[in-house]
Order: structure tokens, then C-alpha cells, then sequence
């Protein structure tokens, strides 16, 4: 019986995975922009619990950096908005399932997700930073001594980028946000470095600590997302934030959302207007 | 009482949100919970009279449910469907269809073993009385069953209201959910805000499981 039974689940396991992966070869799943027009309603994945760039205020409104561009292409399209409680581990499935029309949130560009699906222009930086002492602040990596030691967050990408490209540094691996917190006030290491909107809000937030250094590395960019293949809404979007530019939509949205966080400072490094191309 | 962050609460709409965070969470498991009781019932008669075939095909499904955690069953309902079928079912319809399916399967054991651990004499009493199969059943089993029934229902019933949590993984917006968005949304105003927060979310789902408790200590007295 018990043998019987585990070999009925492995085929039916087997029929159903062959089943889903049959299936998703054909067929759109997305909507197209006269489709949503039509609808009256645009559909927009955001997180709802990420202050300053999607979250919820207390009355129940969604608010955020990444909202404020959702209301606008909901006012230019003529259309309604319904956003969409997203989680950082299901956006690229609510796009791969056309349950949203449009991600954003926070979405950061990477190559492995530009396999499943399209990128719009981007709006916004990330690079990493690094935060030190104002009685010592690092300036360069170079400033950083043979005996200093710098804190990371274990898993973040500040890690890998340092064991990668300066092995010579010495790191101190924390496992939560408080912790590495707690090991730079009590001056265990010269140096912080995280994601640069991470180390700006701390220096921001806590006195007596500058950022040296607002972006090493790598520049990402967050932009917006849509189902792979949806040609006529990614079209609209980029047209929408190459127009954008010419009203610095995004310096405004920055100044309505993120200034109480990073600071009027980080403004021009922190903001992409028009994808980045000129103003 | 400032440290504790309990003002946050009463920010706004924040209570009114909570509260209606409660209600999504009850709504889905007082549906799932009244499908599961029905369709376990008959399935668990099924199993325990049912043929071979019957029976082998109950256990494919409860092994089904029993390996899959609850969080693959809600992406396989919510996602899957729409890449295989098209369908484009609602976070909270598939909520209810994927605790429906768990609550059937864990309800149809536990009526099986519940059947199967009446005595025989109990049927061959009941049969040499002259009752009808159905009679004995209805009459005989069925309360027999139902009584043993009730401490490893409550157990589930509670477990299915506490696994609402995960709804919140396919965009249904429950208590959790909601706790989690004031909490972060008054990260700078009140940076304590989580541990009142959490606190309340505690004594809600603190009443949405105590009253089943408290009506199962009362059945099991009366039939006890």
C-alpha cells in the first residue's frame, strides 16, 4: 500500500509539473494598454510595509516614493488605481501571472530577473555606502588601515562586493540591522558599509556619523516592471517617464517622499530623471 | 505607557484597519472551517467503509496535502492556476479554496480514526437489534464518532484560523499584514511601535481562538 501510494504522488507530481510548464509556453498572461484602458482599472504591485517608498498610512492610503509615480500614471492613463500588496519574494511571480500589471516596488534591475521580466527606464539609484565617525571618516577604501576592520551585514550585497574586490579588508559580519548597529556605536570598526540609502538614513537619524563614501561600487537602478513581453505597456511607461523629466517629476516625488529620510543632500545621486538621460 | 508604542493604535483609522484586518482573517477561516467539517465528515465515512480504490485515491490526496506546507499549496493555487488554467482567481478565494483543501484532508483522518475506533461489538449490537446499515451508522457510529471527534477538531480549527498569517503572501491584506504596515509606517514617529503592535495582534488572535476553545470544553462536558 505505502509504495503504491508514493509512486501515485510522484506521477501525479510529475503530470502536474509537465502540465505547468506546457501550459506557460503559450497564451499572453498580460494585459495590454487599450486592454487596461478599456478596464478602467490599472492593477500595480507595491509594497505596503516599506516606509518611505511604498507603505500605508493610518488611513489606510498608500504613500511612498514608489506610490506617488503609481498615482501619476494612474491620473495620465485615465484610469483607476488598484494597488496590489506585494512581498519582496512574489513580484516577479505577480508578473509571470499578469496579476499585476505593473511592478512597483522598490524593484531593483538585475540580470536574472530581466529573464522573466521587462524593465522599464529606471527612476531612482542604489549604490552601496559607507558610514564612519565624524571623528574619522573614510573617505576612500584606500583610508581604511591594515588593523581596521569594516562591520557588513552578513548575506547583503555589501558583503559579496567587498569579498569580492578588496579581500585585504577586514570584515566584521553582523546577522541583524541592530547588532551591526550597536557594534559602530560602540566603535568595534572604523566603518559601516550597506546599501547607500541605508547608511545615508542612519547618518541622517543618528549624530555624530557622516557618509564618506555615498556610492561604491556598482551603480543599480530601480525601475518599474512589467509582464515579459507587454511591448505596448512598457512602451507607454518609458515614453510616460522620458516625458516626466521635463517637470523633474521624479525631484519632485523625492521631495514629497524620501527628503524626510535621506535629506535634501542625496537629491541629484539618489534621482533618475528621464531613465537617466539628459534632463 | 509611551515606550510601549500603543499610540500608534489610535492614529487615524489604525484601529478600524486592525479590526477589519480580524475580520478578513475570520471571514476565510470560518468559511474554510464549515466546507472542511462538512466534506470531512463524508470523506472520512468514506474512507473507513469506502473500497480499495476509494481508499487509495483519499490517501493519495491526504498525503498530497499533508507533505505540501500551506504557503506552496497558496502559491500553487494563486499563481498555478493562473499559468496553467488563466484563471484569475482573487487572493482571497484562493485562500479559502487552499484551506478548504487542507481542512478536508486533516478532518477526513480525523474521522476515519474516530469511525474505525468505535468497537465492533458496537455494530454487531446494533445490527442484531435489527437496525438498517444506515441506522446503525446514523444512530450508532455517527454520535460515538462526533464525540471523540471534538478535541482534535478544535485543534484544527485553531491551527486553520493561526495559518491565516500566511494569506498575507498572496496579497490578502489580514491582521498581520496590517501590523506589519503601521508599524513601518510609523518607523521614525514611534520606532517602539512593534512591540504594542504585536501585542494586539496577539490578544486578537487571542479571541478569535479562545472562544472555539472554551465552546469545545463545554461540548465535551455535556457528551462527555
Amino acid at each position: 500500500m505505502k509504495k503504491y501510494t508514493v509512486k501515485v504522488i510522484a506521477i501525479l507530481v510529475l503530470l502536474a509539473l509537465a502540465l505547468t510548464s506546457a501550459a506557460a509556453e503559450d497564451g499572453k498572461v498580460y494585459r495590454t494598454l487599450d486592454e487596461i484602458k478599456a478596464s478602467g482599472t490599472i492593477n500595480i504591485g507595491v509594497f505596503s510595509d516599506k516606509n518611505p517608498f511604498g507603505y500605508v498610512d493610518e488611513n489606510g492610503e498608500y504613500q511612498g516614493y514608489d506610490v506617488y509615480f503609481a498615482k501619476r500614471i494612474g491620473e495620465d492613463l485615465g484610469v483607476a488605481v488598484n494597488y496590489v500588496s506585494t512581498e519582496a519574494a512574489n513580484r516577479v511571480e505577480y508578473l509571470e501571472t499578469g496579476k499585476v500589471d505593473i511592478i512597483l516596488a522598490n524593484f531593483t534591475v538585475t540580470a536574472e530577473r530581466a529573464e522573466k521580466v521587462d524593465f522599464a527606464l529606471p527612476y531612482m539609484n542604489v549604490a552601496l555606502g559607507v558610514v564612519s565617525p565624524e571623528s574619522r571618516v573614510i573617505k576612500d577604501l584606500s583610508e581604511i588601515g591594515a588593523d581596521d576592520q569594516v562591520i557588513v551585514i552578513s548575506g547583503t550585497t555589501a558583503e559579496d562586493y567587498l569579498i569580492k574586490n578588496n579581500p585585504e579588508i577586514k570584515l566584521q559580519k553582523y546577522d541583524t540591522y541592530a547588532n551591526a548597529k550597536t557594534a559602530l556605536e560602540n566603535g568595534n570598526a572604523v566603518a559601516w558599509a550597506n546599501d547607500n540609502t541605508e547608511v545615508i538614513a542612519f547618518a541622517l537619524e543618528n549624530e555624530g556619523y557622516e557618509v564618506g563614501i555615498p556610492s561604491l561600487g556598482s551603480q543599480d537602478t530601480i525601475a518599474p516592471a512589467v509582464s515579459k513581453g507587454n511591448e505596448t505597456l512598457l512602451t507607454w511607461i518609458n515614453d510616460e517617464i522620458v516625458a516626466l523629466a521635463a517637470e523633474n517629476f521624479f525631484h519632485a516625488d523625492y521631495e514629497a517622499t524620501l527628503v524626510d529620510t535621506y535629506g535634501l543632500d542625496y537629491e541629484d545621486s539618489l534621482v533618475l530623471e528621464g531613465g537617466g538621460q539628459a534632463k | 505607557m509611551q515606550s510601549l508604542g500603543l499610540e500608534v493604535l489610535f492614529k487615524g483609522k489604525n484601529f478600524e484597519r486592525l479590526m477589519g484586518g480580524m475580520w478578513t482573517a475570520l471571514r476565510i477561516s470560518l468559511i474554510s472551517i464549515a466546507i472542511s467539517m462538512v466534506l470531512g465528515l463524508l470523506l472520512g465515512f468514506l474512507m473507513s467503509r469506502g473500497n480499495r480504490f476509494v481508499r487509495g485515491l483519499m490517501r493519495c490526496y491526504l498525503e498530497f496535502v499533508h507533505i505540501m506546507p500551506q504557503m506552496v499549496l497558496l502559491f500553487l493555487v494563486f499563481f498555478g492556476t493562473s499559468k496553467t488554467f488563466g484563471w484569475n482567481l482573487s487572493g482571497e478565494l484562493s485562500s479559502v479554496i487552499v484551506f478548504s483543501l487542507w481542512g478536508t484532508a486533516e478532518m477526513s483522518d480525523l474521522v476515519r480514526g474516530a469511525v474505525t475506533s468505535v468497537p465492533k461489538i458496537q455494530y454487531e449490537s446494533a445490527m442484531a437489534l435489527g437496525m438498517t446499515k444506515g441506522q446503525v451508522n446514523l444512530h450508532v457510529i455517527l454520535p460515538q464518532a462526533v464525540r471523540r471527534l471534538i478535541p482534535q477538531s478544535i485543534n484544527l480549527i485553531t491551527r486553520m484560523i493561526k495559518t491565516t498569517s500566511l494569506v498575507l503572501m498572496i496579497g490578502v491584506v489580514e491582521i498581520l499584514k496590517i501590523a506589519q504596515q503601521i508599524i513601518e509606517a510609523n518607523r521614525k514617529a514611534s520606532p517602539n511601535a512593534a512591540f504594542g503592535v504585536y501585542l494586539t495582534v496577539f490578544l486578537m488572535y487571542f479571541l478569535l481562538c479562545w472562544p472555539v476553545s472554551l465552546l469545545a470544553k463545554r461540548l465535551e462536558k455535556r457528551w462527555g
